[in-house]
């Protein structure tokens, strides 16, 4: 399987503290990844640095081969081909929720509307919120919004997702909604990067699972591995907190 | 509000502005004032004009004010985004332009702009410094009342863009949208909502200091006020002058509070876009 995006040994400072220390992962494509680890333990910034929203100290991180740290890359042309979803929904107040989905499609890529209108409201129909596409985003609930937000990202077309505990902020009772949007999008295909605190999820749709502690990769493998047979006293100490 | 409320606050307000009329009414040289600031007579004359007298119609006047107004309120626009943008690029090239912008606003925020007005108006001409000091005294005024007003609303921008949280920026950025594009399509349209008070505050400042101008010699509404009461020792005209930017400047008030209701009640009732 070809690989659609690396870090390589990736370190990252926010003043002394060194907050990714060498992070190196594949992603293979259509691969669906669970990145799961204490809160500070950095998942969030390796995320924002797959994504160019943070540049990176050392290492380098590479999309279908070419290097990103180029300073010749334009990091938005980059951006349309990896996509993040937030924790905190950052849907677009001012905008319907179809505007929201069509935002990028329409102005980064440049495509004409009527086409992208149609895909948008596919896309809308497919997460049940078809009917109020012309609806701001306040008026939805926190899982509603939040789907809204992972179909503006798929309305990119992707290569990869990355998704940064994007049902932290929900109420429990609407998790679930989001994570079998998320499940439905893995058996479909989508290359994914996922932080999360929900292990169970973890445990039923990744491919793999990399256990991140203290801003280095201390064990990674299938789901069986980590879950039920972590190698490392810190996974197995993690594990034992979140179980 | 109950019928009972409605006639209590109609008899308050009724008895309070009675009392204030009253007062001003029965001041010891109430009587002398009143002639000499709301002469029926003077009203008139100042309102229409009055050419035999060689006597400015305060009305025409004022439309020096409106156009001027509204003239630089654009440009104002145009001119203070351009340098909150500057100020707020991260661009490394943009450096130097990010410092001068501060300090623009910094200087023309400091100075009262009466003397931006005489330095402009009497500097620029008095240097002799060929096409940029032929220039008429209403170029200079509108000139003044850009360069200052532009700082100030500068800084409104600038707060403006500022209150749009950080995630906005990202999601934008995350869709690949382009430094330009996030800044048209995602900052300013909320920006914007937040930035419509304070910048009416501005216009309506805006509006009343091209009272200001008259300094340099041009005939708007307050210097003609000015000139009418020089001739006929009776100062009514500046009561006509007050009246007209009050016609001018409530309603705009007026105008744009609905406007903000208006958004606010769209957005909470999320009908069709
Ligand atoms: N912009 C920043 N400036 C300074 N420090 C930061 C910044 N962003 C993150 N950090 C620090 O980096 C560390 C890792 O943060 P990060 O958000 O990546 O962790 P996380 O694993 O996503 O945690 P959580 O589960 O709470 O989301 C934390 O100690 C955090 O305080
Ligand atoms: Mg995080």
């Amino acid at each position: 399987m070809s690989t659609v995006i690396s870090a390589q040994n990736v370190r990252k400072r926010f003043g002394d503290h060194e907050v990714l220390r060498g992070i190196s992962v594949d992603l293979a494509e259509h691969e669906v990844v669970c990145l799961i680890g204490a809160s500070g333990s950095g998942k969030s910034t390796l995320l924002r640095c797959l994504n160019l929203l943070e540049t990176i100290d050392e290492g380098d991180i590479v999309f279908r081969g070419q290097s990103l740290t180029d300073a010749r890359i334009d990091p938005n042309l980059v951006r349309r081909h990896i996509s993040i979803v937030f924790q905190a929904f950052n849907l677009f107040p001012h905008l319907s929720v179809l505007d929201n989905v069509m935002l990028g499609p329409v102005r980064a890529l440049g495509r004409p509307r009527d086409e992208v209108k149609a895909e948008a409201m596919q896309l809308l129909e497919r997460i049940g919120l078809a009917q109020r596409a012309l609806e701001f985003p306040d008026r939805l609930s926190g899982g509603q919004q939040q789907r809204v937000a992972i179909v503006r990202s798929l309305a990119m077309k992707p290569d990869v997702l990355l998704l940064d505990e994007v049902t932290s902020a929900l109420d429990p009772t609407l998790v679930g909604e989001v994570l079998d949007l998320l499940t439905d999008l893995a058996r479909g295909g989508t290359t994914m990067l996922i932080a999360t605190h929900e292990m169970n999820f973890a445990r039923n749709v990744a491919d793999r699972v990399i256990f991140l502690h203290d801003g280095e990769i201390v064990e990674s493998g299938t789901p069986q591995q980590i879950f039920d047979q972590p190698r490392d006293a810190a996974t197995a100490a993690f594990l034992s907190r979140v179980n | 509000m109950g019928r009972r409320a409605a006639v209590a606050s109609s008899l308050s307000s009724a008895l309070i502005v009675g009392l204030v009329v009253w007062f001003f009414w029965r001041a010891p040289n109430g009587a002398n004032v009143r002639h000499f600031f709301l002469d029926p007579h003077s009203f008139w004359i100042n309102l229409t004009g009055d050419p035999s007298r060689s006597l400015f119609s305060i009305l025409r006047c004022f439309e020096t004010n409106v156009w001027m107004f509204m003239l630089c309120e654009v440009l104002v626009l145009i001119f203070g985004l351009g340098l909150a943008w500057l100020r707020l690029s991260r661009t490394p090239i943009l450096a130097p332009l990010r410092v001068a912008s501060a300090i623009y606003t910094d200087v023309f925020r400091g100075i009262p702009i009466i003397l931006v007005l005489f330095a402009v108006g009497y500097g620029v001409p008095g240097m002799q410094a060929g096409w940029i000091s032929q220039r008429t005294p209403i170029t200079y005024a509108c000139a003044t009342l850009v360069i200052t007003y532009s700082a100030y609303v500068a800084e409104v921008y600038r707060a403006g863009m500022n209150s749009v949280p950080n995630g906005q920026v990202m999601a934008a950025k995350s869709l690949g949208l382009s430094d330009v594009q996030t800044m048209r399509r995602v900052i300013l349209p909320q920006a914007i909502r937040n930035v419509i008070p304070p910048l009416l505050n501005d216009f309506i400042s805006l509006q009343k200091d091209t009272a200001l101008v008259g300094t340099l010699g041009i005939v708007e509404a307050n210097q003609a006020a000015h000139v009418f009461g020089s001739m006929e020792f009776n100062y009514t005209g500046y009561t006509v002058a007050a009246l007209l930017f009050l016609a001018l400047t409530i309603p705009m008030t007026r105008y744009t509070d609905h406007l903000i209701a208006k958004d606010r009640r769209r957005r909470l009732a999320g009908g069709a876009a």
